[in-house]
């Protein structure tokens, strides 16, 4: 992940003078100043998501959209093909699909999600990326899109999630059909007294929605959902252990240019006309990897004891090293230690049993299927 | 009864030949919640500055250094079961270890409460 010099002023959100009033602890990430946690603490914050709703300032991240000049979809989706293994072309109308920038090797250059927002002059594919890789993104972008398909950047928009089994009975408060919305799709409509874009995801693994409004607007639109007691602010701290339990890979750490899709357990990521069709940066490789299995996989790793292992540590099996911890920590919900990395293929299936080096001592440990915490969408 | 501190924020209570080794109330502020801890085995000698325990939150592993040589000689197992210990009673029942002194001049190079409540207000 591309870090920004260590003597750069940080970037603040709309919402930075918020999170400090409610007593955050703030701290530089991806450039940005943003909280870590609020007062009640990382398990706190992490245990009421799972139970209720949590709301979360991700304004940090680049949101962006693909025009294309004659305004139809499929010129935007062939632009941006060219550059992910996703099928882009197919998608419907407000649907939201995950996808990976790839570089010519096939190692990932970020992950993203987009939508396809309309149709006509505006039609376009609306983008979210990873907050320390936007502007080697748009970078990327602006180098690689066709004459005929512009980027436009969107840093007058903010970022709100809201997140929970109780997300969407907090949002039907102020929008009453939205739980008609499916899981990955996405719709306008207007709360806090301004237009949104709504999609129902996240990175939480549980139901939810993430806002995409005017910056200007975002303060009254944050703080009319903390109106609701159902609803509490979350930092940064639980979004990692949130989205560790999920199963899901965090840019710089999980996945970064030297992993593939493949290797990555991301091949659902990729649509069937893609991984035969090929035509995106790094297919020889990938097709390669589908074909004959990659040298490596990701995969979750579960523990005996209660000692966390975290990011760096040695996986090993046989008496030599097979692999390395990309994320690690301790899960809330689950109550244990839990993490992802990278293990030799053959090792790659639950319930093989690995040690993994912390502090010179060996950790029993099991290679897990992931999710830890099951996902709870509401498809 | 004497009570010290160190910069990296153990605190020192010395009881005869004997002191009771933890965190201070803003070391598991900073911390945060805390989800496991690794004590030394009893009988272990452990030099000034070592490092003597292991203490994680949600985020981070912490080493807890032993701000004084000696044995251990007593450690606070309840904690292995029940680390949330340290963030609700760091001064009490979140003790970590009791370690045997073996030169009681080590002592007066660390810092006394009033010497530590200045140091805090640096670091803000």
């Amino acid at each position: 992940m591309a870090s920004p010099a260590a003597d750069a002023p940080l970037l603040a959100t709309p919402l930075a003078e918020r999170h400090r009033a409610l007593g955050a602890r703030m701290v530089p990430f991806a450039g940005y100043d943003m909280p870590v946690q609020y007062p009640t603490g990382i398990l706190t914050e992490h245990q009421w998501t799972r139970a209720s709703a949590g709301l979360f300032d991700v304004s940090h991240m680049g949101q962006a959209f693909l025009v294309p000049d004659d305004g139809r979809h499929e010129t935007a989706a062939a632009a941006l093909e060219a550059l992910c293994p996703a099928d882009m072309l197919n998608l419907k109308p407000a649907q939201q699909r995950y996808s990976q920038f790839l570089a010519e090797d096939g190692g990932i250059l970020d992950d993203f999600m987009t939508t396809r927002t309309g149709e006509g002059p505006e039609g376009s594919l609306y983008l979210v990326v990873n907050a320390g890789c936007k502007e080697a993104d748009y970078a990327h972008l602006n180098a690689k899109l066709p004459a005929n398909v512009k980027l436009r950047r969107a840093d007058d928009l903010a970022l709100i999630a809201l997140q929970g089994p109780k997300a969407e009975a907090v949002l039907a408060a102020h929008i009453p059909d939205i739980s008609s919305l499916a899981f990955m799709t996405s719709r306008r409509a207007t709360i806090a007294g301004a237009q949104a874009q709504i999609s129902r995801s996240g990175y939480t693994g549980e139901d939810g929605f993430e806002i995409s409004i005017a910056a200007d607007r975002a303060g009254d639109l944050w703080d009319l959902l903390l109106t609701d007691e159902r609803v509490k602010p979350i930092g940064l701290g639980a979004r990692d252990s949130l989205r560790l339990e999920a199963g899901l890979c965090l840019y710089g750490h999980d996945i970064d240019v030297t992993t593939s899709p493949v290797e990555a357990a991301l091949v659902w990521s990729m649509q069937k006309r893609r991984r035969e069709g090929g035509g995106f940066p790094g297919a020889d490789r990938i097709q390669r990897e589908l074909q004959n299995g990659a040298s490596r996989q990701r995969v979750g790793f579960s523990f005996e004891g209660r000692a966390p292992a975290r990011e760096g540590a040695e996986v090993r099996a046989e008496g030599r090293r097979i692999g390395v911890v990309t994320s690690g920590g301790f899960g809330p919900t689950v109550n244990a230690p839990v993490a992802m990395g990278y293990v030799e293929t053959a090792f790659a299936r639950p319930g093989v049993k690995v040690e993994i080096i912390v502090r010179d001592k060996p950790l029993a440990a099991t290679v897990a299927a992931m999710p830890f915490a099951p996902h709870h969408y509401k498809r | 009864m004497t009570l010290k501190f160190t910069k990296d924020h153990e605190y020192v209570r010395v009881d005869g030949d004997v002191a009771t080794i933890g965190i201070t109330d803003y070391a598991q502020q900073q911390l945060g919640d805390v989800v496991f801890v690794e004590l030394p085995a009893v009988g272990k000698q452990v030099a000034a500055g070592a490092e003597a325990a292991v203490v994680e939150s949600v985020k981070a592993a912490s080493e807890v250094f032993a701000p004084v040589a000696g044995e251990i000689v007593e450690v606070n197992s309840a904690l292995e079961a029940a680390p949330a210990t340290v963030n609700e009673d760091p001064a009490g029942k979140g003790w970590f270890m009791k370690i045997r002194l073996k030169d009681k001049a080590e002592l007066d190079a660390l810092m006394s409460q009033a010497d530590y409540d200045a140091f805090l207000k640096t670091l803000d």
